[in-house]
């Protein structure tokens, strides 16, 4: 789009750790409760309180790195980060900086085919801060603190996406990885997942461009529109004669824009030391060996298992494998039956009826089991794929079995021969003339014939079976 | 009968019956309460102290057996989390706090039985050596110069914990120590004070100074008391993360007091000429006396004694300026209602904290802040990582170390301010144990010629608790220093 300008994105991944309590207390961290409710004294930060590792959140955050294929750091240490604001009750953030748990590791992303590897610079452990509410009353701000103290991990990568759609593919990737290890439960809406976006721009063979970071983008949608207007942004200004200036913005979501929020001159001096109430985190090798033994199939891997075991398209394999309960709900359906039928009820079908409710799988409305017996009846024969569809729309709704549908609509297909045959006979009599034209010759009648009897049968004429009979018929 | 009461001996009177809790308890009630000219207390826990010496009264009718503590009137320093009685750390911004908890420390003594007298002055968030810096006024010594008239410090921070145990307005108490805030007091007061080793004592519920230096420890009468509240509030707390997993020992039923065959060192670093003759003579009569008794006294060097209370300067401050920005007036505490945020925290924070701990949170912020972080935060944790190294080869020769506790002994409360490094340098024998994490204990040594107590402190490796109380008693024993101030305040 711009002649000689390159894009330079890396992303910050603000990760909610999948957890029942908070990092350093056992306060819960379930979404949606009551201000306020799920605040020790610790996520207060009242007098003499300390802070205690919720060894559970360590795990979480190994089993992270290990997913990102990174190193994890067998000794790592808990800073403060300095800084004051209402929702931040000790007056600092408990955070990791000189010496992360989890250092360098990779992240693979395909674009259109093309597969590229995206470094992940390190992965550390650090304390949400509580949520500001300005719209409780007109002269005072409230604070809530239930998020105060809730495990997060923040994900960085290396500067090395060029686009906003490898920057999205980056995000994807990362959360679905996320999600399969059961780390983080990716909801972009609830705020479990959120990105800092660094973007610069240079032209081809220069040195790094000066960046702006936008801060908190919690959807794919708003990542790409957000890079997209900063890298008109800054080509612009360059190409004004102007200056970037290294900065903070934010993203406006009603205006599609985004606006200074800081300059690197207000930047804060955040005085990172170690806190002194947590000793380092040693890791023993052990433990880190066992989790590794614990991790699940991850994507990447399981996308090539299902090009290998069931012969599908590159393409269907990735749908099928961007969500864990997906890829199992598709193996659910798979097993043992037609691979062919199997994608494309779980792909076509099923995705199309949850888009529309706005459902994501685990709350499909129609589980693997009875997607599974649904198809068990197209490949015995007993329904057609048309009756099918029609089953299967039942059964968005309906609470019955497949067969009770079936049954009930009176949909089972009629393959009995001399049954066929009868409505056939009946047809070509009706149809004296057509029956002429064929065997003069106009043979494009079928389908004509075959219509016919559909419509007589009421569509429940084994079609393979009518096709073959209603040929020998007027070929004789 | 009620003369100066010990742990010790409280716990015999009421155990033979001789006299009930309660009665105990109202009588150093109605003390307290006649003797507030010296400003040791700042709530007195009536209702509470009433209520736990009947229930101690109790258990004794009903024969049940007492611990040590059962029924002993203890006072802990406001630094302590006690829960509903108000805690204030001595400070302004804290002068409407009631804690919903214990702190760890004190519940221990709680749940042993021991009744909570009140809350007891101290230097604001502990932070000073004079007393001086409480928001709510100094607390005075209950020694006076035999030849002057002046009020006199009871030194810090801990010193209403010194001077209410030296007045006997409680039978023993608790401070902290973060650089000499039990020693030092201990010993302008003629006491014996504790600091344990780091992670000896848990931290939780305690108002936090400088997080790697605090520890909690006793100020009592005798070496027998302390051993027996150093017991009391020691063990590991799964709430605390810095706190030891060791196991708790029993301080009391194995004290002894023999030092044969043990090496003690004197560290050459700690001579100097500008040490008072007074302090001299008693250090070496100590040497004398530790000598006689069967110990080898051995001269020690710990090289880089010098760059210890520069460092501390640095690390303390650095820590207390993290560690006090949850006072911001958002959630509890002082708040000085403004029309915007910056502004009420600086409204807050202006009129809640004193000129020392301004001071000090501002060395803080400066020794952390980008582009000086290396050259002192960084540094200063070198120093002490070097000063640890010191005393670990010295403990490699030696069992104990034997040093002066102060380098002065108390000094008049109106004594004109020149410059705050000046009253730093009380700290200089006692903040090496807290930058090493050792324990360290105070002892009274005797009275100078104007009649003010002298401490001699004694040092042991880490977690050797038992020996640095055996070396105590011995000395303690040997002197048979027991003399108590005139009571001029009632």
């Amino acid at each position: 789009m711009n002649n000689n300008w390159q894009t330079v994105i890396g992303i910050e991944i603000h990760a909610q750790v999948n957890s029942k309590s908070k990092l350093f207390s056992s306060s819960s961290t379930e979404f949606g409760s009551a201000p306020n409710t799920q605040v020790s004294l610790v996520d207060a930060a009242m007098p003499g309180m300390l802070p205690v590792i919720n060894k559970f959140c360590i795990e979480q955050a190994i089993k992270s790195g290990l997913g990102l294929n990174a190193t994890i750091n067998n000794k790592s240490i808990f800073d403060r980060k300095n800084y004051f604001y209402q929702d931040l009750p000790q007056g600092y953030q408990i955070s990791q900086f000189k010496d992360p748990i989890v250092g360098e590791g990779t992240v693979e992303i395909d674009i259109d085919g093309k597969k590229k590897i995206i470094g992940i610079e390190r992965l550390h452990l650090e304390q949400d801060a509580g949520k500001s509410l300005h719209d409780q009353d007109p002269n005072m701000t409230f604070v809530d603190l239930n998020r105060s103290g809730i495990a997060l991990m923040e994900i960085v990568s290396k500067p090395d996406m060029a686009s906003p759609e490898e920057a999205i593919a980056y995000v994807r990737k990362v959360r679905t990885i996320l999600r399969y290890l059961d780390t983080c439960d990716g909801n972009m809406e609830q705020g479990s997942l959120r990105a800092d976006v660094n973007i610069s721009v240079r032209k081809e063979g220069d040195e790094l461009g000066t960046r702006c970071e936008i801060k908190n983008l919690n959807s794919f949608k708003h990542i790409g529109l957000a890079i997209n207007f900063e890298v008109d942004r800054q080509i612009k200004l360059i190409e004004n004669g102007d200056k970037v200036n290294q900065e903070t913005r934010l993203y406006d979501v009603s205006t599609d824009k985004t606006r200074s929020m800081r300059s690197k001159e207000d930047a804060h001096d955040y005085r990172y030391f170690p806190d002194p109430d947590l000793l380092p985190l040693n890791l023993n090798q052990n433990w880190i060996d066992e989790i590794k033994k614990t991790l699940p199939e991850l994507p990447d891997t399981k996308k090539i298992r299902f090009i290998n075991d069931y012969k599908i398209s590159e393409y269907d394999a990735d749908v099928l494998t961007q969500d864990k309960s997906i890829s199992e709900y598709f193996e659910d359906v798979a097993t043992n039956r037609s691979t062919k039928l199997s994608v494309s009820w779980v792909a076509s079908e099923l995705f199309a009826v949850l888009n529309k409710l706005n459902l994501t799988i685990d709350k499909s409305p129609i589980n693997s089991k009875q997607l599974g017996s649904l198809i068990d009846e197209i490949e015995n024969g007993t329904i057609s794929n048309r009756a099918a569809k029609e089953v299967f729309e039942e059964m968005v709704t309906s609470e019955k079995s497949v067969k009770d549908i079936i049954n009930d609509k009176g949909l089972v297909q009629i393959s009995d021969t001399t049954e066929i045959e009868k409505f056939i006979n009946q047809v070509l009599i009706d149809n004296p003339d057509n029956v002429q034209k064929y065997k003069d010759g106009k043979t494009k009648l079928l389908g004509f014939f075959i219509g016919e009897v559909m419509k007589v049968t009421k569509g429940k004429a084994n079609p393979g079976l009518l096709n073959q009979l209603v040929k020998k018929k007027l070929d004789n | 009968m009620l003369k100066n009461l010990t742990i010790e001996g409280t716990a015999k009177l009421l155990k033979d019956k001789k006299i009930s809790a309660f009665e105990i308890a109202n009588s150093y009630i109605k003390e307290i309460k006649e003797s507030k000219k010296l400003n040791c207390f700042i709530t007195i826990s009536e209702e509470v102290a009433f209520d736990a010496a009947k229930k101690t009264d109790a258990r004794i009718s009903e024969n049940k057996k007492i611990g040590l503590l059962d029924g002993v009137p203890l006072a802990y320093k406001d630094l302590f989390c006690t829960n509903n009685i108000l805690t204030t750390a001595s400070s302004k911004i804290l002068s409407n706090f009631t804690p919903t908890y214990e702190s760890t420390v004190t519940a221990n003594c709680k749940s042993q039985g021991a009744v909570v007298l009140g809350k007891l002055n101290c230097d604001e968030f502990a932070m000073g050596s004079t007393n001086k810096t409480s928001f709510y006024g100094p607390v005075i010594n209950p020694w006076k110069s035999s030849d002057k008239d002046d009020e006199l410090v009871p030194g810090g921070s801990s010193g209403g914990s010194a001077a209410a145990v030296a007045a006997d307005l409680c039978v023993a108490s608790l401070g902290t120590d973060t650089g000499g805030s039990i020693r030092q007091p201990a010993s302008f007061t003629g006491l014996v004070g504790l600091k344990p080793t780091y992670g000896r004592v848990s931290r939780w519920g305690t108002v936090a100074f400088a997080s790697s230096l605090d520890q909690a420890g006793p100020i009592s009468k005798t070496v027998e008391d302390a051993a027996i509240l150093l017991e009391a509030i020691s063990g590991h707390d799964n709430k605390d993360s810095t706190s030891s997993l060791k196991a708790n020992e029993q301080f009391y039923a194995n004290l002894n007091s023999s030092v044969k065959g043990l090496k003690i060192g004197v560290p050459k670093e700690y001579m100097s000429d500008d040490l008072p003759e007074e302090i001299q003579n008693f250090w070496n009569d100590g040497k004398k006396i530790l000598a006689k008794n069967g110990a080898e006294i051995v001269e020690i060097s710990l090289p880089s004694t010098s760059t210890a209370l520069p460092a501390y300067y640095i690390i303390a401050p650095a820590e207390a300026s993290s560690n006090l920005s949850r006072y911001d007036g958002v959630k509890y505490g002082l708040r000085v209602q403004e029309k915007n945020l910056i502004d009420m925290y600086e409204s807050t924070r202006s009129e809640g904290f004193g000129n020392e701990v301004k001071r000090r949170i501002m060395i803080g912020t400066y020794v952390l802040s980008s582009g000086y972080y290396d050259a002192y935060y960084i540094k200063a944790q070198k120093i002490r990582s070097i000063i640890k190294n010191d005393f670990d080869s010295a403990f490699k020769n030696v069992d104990a170390i034997f040093t002066p506790a102060t380098p002065n002994t108390a000094f008049p409360i109106n004594r004109e301010e020149v410059d705050p490094v000046q009253n730093y340098l009380n700290d200089i024998f006692t903040v090496p144990a807290n930058l090493a994490g050792l324990p360290a204990i105070s002892i009274p040594f005797g009275l100078d010629n104007s009649g003010l107590p002298i401490g001699m402190q004694l040092i042991t490796n880490s977690f050797e608790e038992q020996m640095l109380l055996n070396i105590a008693k011995n000395l303690q024993d040997t002197l048979n220093f027991n003399v108590q101030p005139t009571q001029w305040w009632k």
